[in-house]
């Protein structure tokens, strides 16, 4: 495998459903080891250049490549470079926290699944609720199991579907702390989001999509940029809902 | 790649197995409606019914053993159906696996789960005063005969288990199957039945099945119903099967 700068590239990616194009000449490049969201309202094509890249769906034009792998003819080497988290938390609502965890382990045939189970499930601060069904986890909890279970073989690239949509705003913050710690260790990762607050609190780049394209890439400054500059005016400082929400509730850790 | 598949397959067989262990209800309910149509027919219905000398229970139990396998396997187009939807099925094939061990799992924990409620469904005859003059091998035959019915279904049930948009769709597909052994030599003589009608029956598979697996059961020589039984038998699994696999690979790309 030659080292690339580039953990994921996207060249003129077009995907049409029948008549609707979803996707028209999509292209980007994430850097290794940095956090890129792609920021668009619903229906602008998020999730479909995800499952491009995670090998779920295939382009009709346009090549993309994750980890110097083309998910369309090297798919199988592509997957090896991958975990997806996608929309829904995708965990085994029948099987235990721990269960879950073991049973990516098993399929990915590492070895001591237990152990690498302890480790995540301590990780994500999951270990009181490792034995129970996962059908009983809160939202935030599902995620978090969700994400540890991408992390198990230390795919070199995540993607995360809008990780934090339907999540409590405490929830919100321990994903996150997760993510933040992924790009620490060095994971790439793509982020697709609703949430403008999100792809400023996580993203090193932000993309935004609209109408299956791309219509800006930067980083937060560069954007921010594009803009008239900051007027300077007086305003009275409100304390915002979130500040009272947490100062009523409790912090996120 | 050979050994990559079957371990794969057979963590997630395991997997499925311990969710019906989890939910036994799956099995039970697959079981007590064929119980209530052979008690029901047994005990109501059969001291009216003229089907050949022997007692009406031997006469009657191959039809119900092919009911228990056509609603065992609304159960397997279900299971897929969650998987499907819950986005864990995703997941499976964006990870370094074999990923055809998906349906395999699927496929293989509805044999199982059917050789149960097959074996339960027996065990409920012999109470009620079943007897068989079968030997080993006619014995042996009958399973292998229940054993391609269900195979042959169990592919079948992959179709709506793939496609549906609800749970009740994907079960529905099966009350068609359920109610084919009505019109068949399964609860009474074909010749009894009016001209159209009869001839369906005689040449629908589910007569062919039945009469062989009667044949067997009492001991009797089999005709030529057991290869007209293996051939319908061979000849859906393969065409099943074959769309199984085409409506599989247009959803997962």
């Amino acid at each position: 495998m030659t080292e690339l700068a580039e953990a994921i590239r996207v060249e003129g990616l077009e995907k049409s459903y029948k008549e609707l194009e979803v996707l028209r000449g999509v292209d980007f490049d994430v850097p290794r080891g940095s956090i890129f969201a792609l920021l668009g309202p619903n229906g602008a094509g998020k999730t479909t250049i995800v499952k491009i890249l995670a090998t779920l769906l295939k382009a009709d034009a346009g090549t993309a490549n994750v980890n110097g792998f083309d998910v369309a003819t090297q798919a199988a080497d592509a997957r090896r470079s991958i975990s997806l988290t996608g929309q829904f938390a995708a965990v085994d609502e029948i099987l235990t926290g721990r269960e879950n965890l073991e049973l990516v382990a098993r399929l990915r045939r590492l070895e001591d699944p237990a152990g690498i189970a302890d480790d995540l499930l301590d990780r994500f601060s999951l270990t009181d609720a490792g034995g129970r069904r996962a059908a009983t986890y809160s939202g935030g909890m599902r995620r978090r199991l969700d994400i540890a279970m991408s992390l198990i073989g230390d795919p070199p690239v995540i993607f995360l579907d809008e990780p934090t949509t339907g999540l409590d705003p405490q929830a919100r913050k321990e994903v996150w702390k997760a993510v933040k710690e992924l790009a620490e260790h060095g994971t790439t990762v793509l982020l697709t989001t609703q949430n403008l607050d999100e792809a400023e609190q996580l993203a090193d780049r932000i993309a935004i999509l609209r109408e299956g394209r791309i219509v800006v890439d930067g980083t937060l400054a560069e954007l921010k940029r594009l803009l008239p500059p900051a007027k300077v005016e007086y305003v009275e400082k409100q304390p915002t809902l979130e500040d009272v929400f947490f100062d009523l509730v409790g912090k996120a850790e | 790649m050979t050994k990559e598949f079957l371990d794969n397959t057979g963590v997630l067989l395991g997997r499925s197995l311990r969710h019906i262990l989890r939910s036994p209800d799956t099995i039970i309910t697959t079981a007590i409606m064929p119980i209530g149509f052979l008690l029901l027919f047994v005990y109501v219905f059969g001291g009216a019914i003229k089907a050949g000398s022997g007692s009406y229970v031997d006469y009657l139990l191959p039809g119900i053993l092919l009911i228990t396998i056509a609603s065992g396997i609304s159960y397997t187009a279900f299971r897929l159906f969650l998987d499907m939807k819950g986005g864990i099925f995703e997941r499976f094939q964006s990870m370094p696996i074999a990923r055809s061990s998906v349906l395999w799992a699927h496929v293989l924990t509805s044999l199982v789960a059917n050789l149960v409620s097959v074996a339960v469904v027996v065990l409920v005859a012999l109470l009620i005063g079943f007897r068989s003059a079968a030997g080993p091998a006619a014995w042996l035959a009958v399973a292998g005969i229940l054993f391609l019915f269900t195979l042959t279904m169990t592919w079948i049930a992959v179709i709506p288990g793939l496609t549906a948009k609800s749970a009740d769709g994907a079960s529905a597909f099966s009350y068609p199957i359920i109610f084919l052994p009505f019109i068949s030599s399964a609860f009474v003589p074909t010749e009894s039945m009016p001209g159209a009608v009869r001839a369906f029956a005689e040449n629908q598979p589910v007569t062919s099945i039945v009469n062989a697996t009667r044949d067997l059961l009492a001991g009797q020589p089999v005709g030529s119903d057991i290869w007209t039984a293996l051939g319908w038998c061979v000849g859906i699994l393969v065409l099943a099967y074959y769309l199984a696999m085409v409506t599989y690979r247009r959803r997962i790309a």
